[in-house]
């Protein structure tokens, strides 16, 4: 048994700099894979749904009628299986956590803008088939 | 004879951080019988089970605790891959146990602090969690969460450490050993602190088995029970051997957590000298029909997962029995003659984590 065991430690921890960051002057520490808050490409989105039935917190509606992917960024647990499952990448996870908010600011609403691209007609290619063939 | 009154503790308490209610029994100063009452703060996770898919359970199963939410997710997963007769890839399982010490090494830290702050102690309450905050950095750094990791999922886990990445981990693990043996050192000679804590809430080996004291209490007074041993993940490969100490004390309590946090690391140190090559997942086909018990060893003993399957994509019954509840019982006689003054030390000694056992 010994006394004051604790003193070294103490008389380090009092001359030497600080553990913590000087967080508002100092960036905070995120790694490239930290799990921020989900971010879409709006434009790229085909509203196939995936994500809305993935969400274990039902955080994501996806609206393919009002053509709207809605997200409740207060519900969302970030826990990246939106972004696994995305068919065209178009979600991806942010590093930096979203902004704390005071009050429910309501859901966060984009409207999808994707147009799906116009298939080249069938009738040509089977025509240029039968000349091939 | 003193005439007996009884004296509420908690749920709100400056000691303990969780909703638990004691009802304590006094006579003078000294506790004579104890009445705990739970259910402050129940969730129903267990029942959301019916209605979520199996797959996405996972993230609401690790949700359980926020402090050994990896074990719980892994403990739910191995259930499921039991039912569904799944194999999953060897370095999947090395790969959980890696993070499986380092939530033990990041819970045990967690509750040092605290136990720390319970007596006092505040300067050795920040360089606990100063410790700690080495660890939640490797946890975010390799899964990408700081408290909860969601790297775990039924086949296996759904993030890889590179080899470069193994190295440095294990090399970072010297310089924190260091300063473990540094804060150990306090913990385990200081007489301050083995006076506050010597023969306070003494459990013995008959009531501790009894009672069926799990974890680190358990362990304190002398019986060697660690799920650890039944070589569920990588476990039964590497070599190791629970820390058991005789006394049944509060002290006893303190350095089981202490020595098993040196334990923790050379069990990393093994399992990233042995981690092989290959897959990390396997492909689930099809959906869970029978039923499982799966058992892991978390910070605070042993933990039990329940799953049910009937065949479709919800499962038909979950059940979570956590190392709190069974501690509870132990809490009650270790409490049993004690002083009012030493209540706060001894409820802090089991570990309770009320948000875990409600559930």
């Amino acid at each position: 048994m010994a006394f004051f065991e604790m003193a070294k430690t103490a008389i380090r921890s009092f001359v030497g700099k600080p553990a913590t960051r000087r967080y508002p002057f100092v960036p905070a520490k995120v790694t490239p894979l930290s799990r921020g808050h989900v971010t879409i490409d709006i434009s790229s989105c085909i509203s196939c749904g995936l994500c809305m039935k993935k969400c274990p917190s039902e955080a994501i509606c996806v609206n393919k009628e009002e053509k709207t992917w809605t997200i409740d960024r207060l519900r969302c647990i970030v826990c990246n299986s939106c972004v696994e499952v995305c068919p065209v990448h178009c979600l991806t996870m942010d590093t930096v956590y979203s902004p704390a908010v005071t009050t429910h600011s309501g859901l966060e609403v984009l409207h999808i803008t994707y147009v799906k691209p116009e298939r080249p007609p069938k009738a040509d290619s089977v025509d240029e088939n039968k000349e091939q063939a | 004879m003193s005439r007996q009154i009884v004296m509420p503790f908690g749920p709100q308490h400056p000691v303990l951080p969780e909703p638990i209610h004691l009802d304590l029994v006094l006579e003078d100063e000294t506790v004579v019988d104890v009445i705990p009452s739970i259910g402050y703060i129940h969730r129903g996770l267990e029942t959301l089970v019916e209605k979520r898919q199996f797959p996405e359970y996972v993230y609401i199963a690790e949700r359980t605790c926020g402090i050994c939410s990896f074990i719980h997710g892994m403990t739910y997963c191995q259930g499921i891959e039991r039912v569904m007769g799944l194999e999953v890839p060897e370095r999947a399982h090395y790969l959980r146990t890696i993070w499986s010490e380092y939530s033990r090494l990041h819970s045990h830290l967690l509750w040092l602090g605290l136990f720390a702050d319970s007596m006092g102690f505040e300067n050795l309450f920040m360089n606990a969690w100063k410790h700690r905050e080495f660890v939640l950095d490797v946890m975010e750094e390799t899964t990408g969460g700081r408290v909860i990791q969601g790297s775990c999922k039924v086949g296996g886990v759904r993030r890889d450490i590179d080899q470069d990445t193994l190295k440095r981990m294990n090399a970072d693990l010297k310089g924190f050993e260091k300063g473990l043996k540094e804060m150990a050192n306090v913990f385990l000679n200081d007489d301050s602190v083995a006076s506050r804590l010597r023969g306070v809430g003494v459990l013995s080996r008959n009531d501790a088995y009894v009672c069926g004291a799990v974890g680190p209490t358990g362990r304190g007074s002398g019986v060697p029970i660690d799920a650890r041993m039944t070589g569920y993940a990588a476990y039964g490969e590497l070599g190791f051997s629970p820390v058991v100490e005789q006394d049944g004390d509060c002290y006893a309590r303190c350095a089981v957590r202490v020595n098993e946090l040196f334990s923790s690391i050379e069990i990393i140190r093994q399992s990233i000298d042995r981690i092989p090559g290959g897959e990390i997942e396997v492909k689930v086909k099809g959906n869970p029909e029978g039923e499982y018990f799966s058992r892991s060893e978390q910070p605070r003993g042993e933990l039990v997962h329940y799953v049910k399957g009937n065949g479709t994509k919800y499962l038909a019954r979950s059940r979570i029995r956590t190392p709190t509840l069974t501690n509870i019982p132990p809490l009650v006689k270790m409490l049993q003659g004690c002083e009012l003054a030493d209540v706060p030390v001894i409820v802090l000694s089991i570990d309770p984590c009320i948000g875990c056992m409600e559930r």
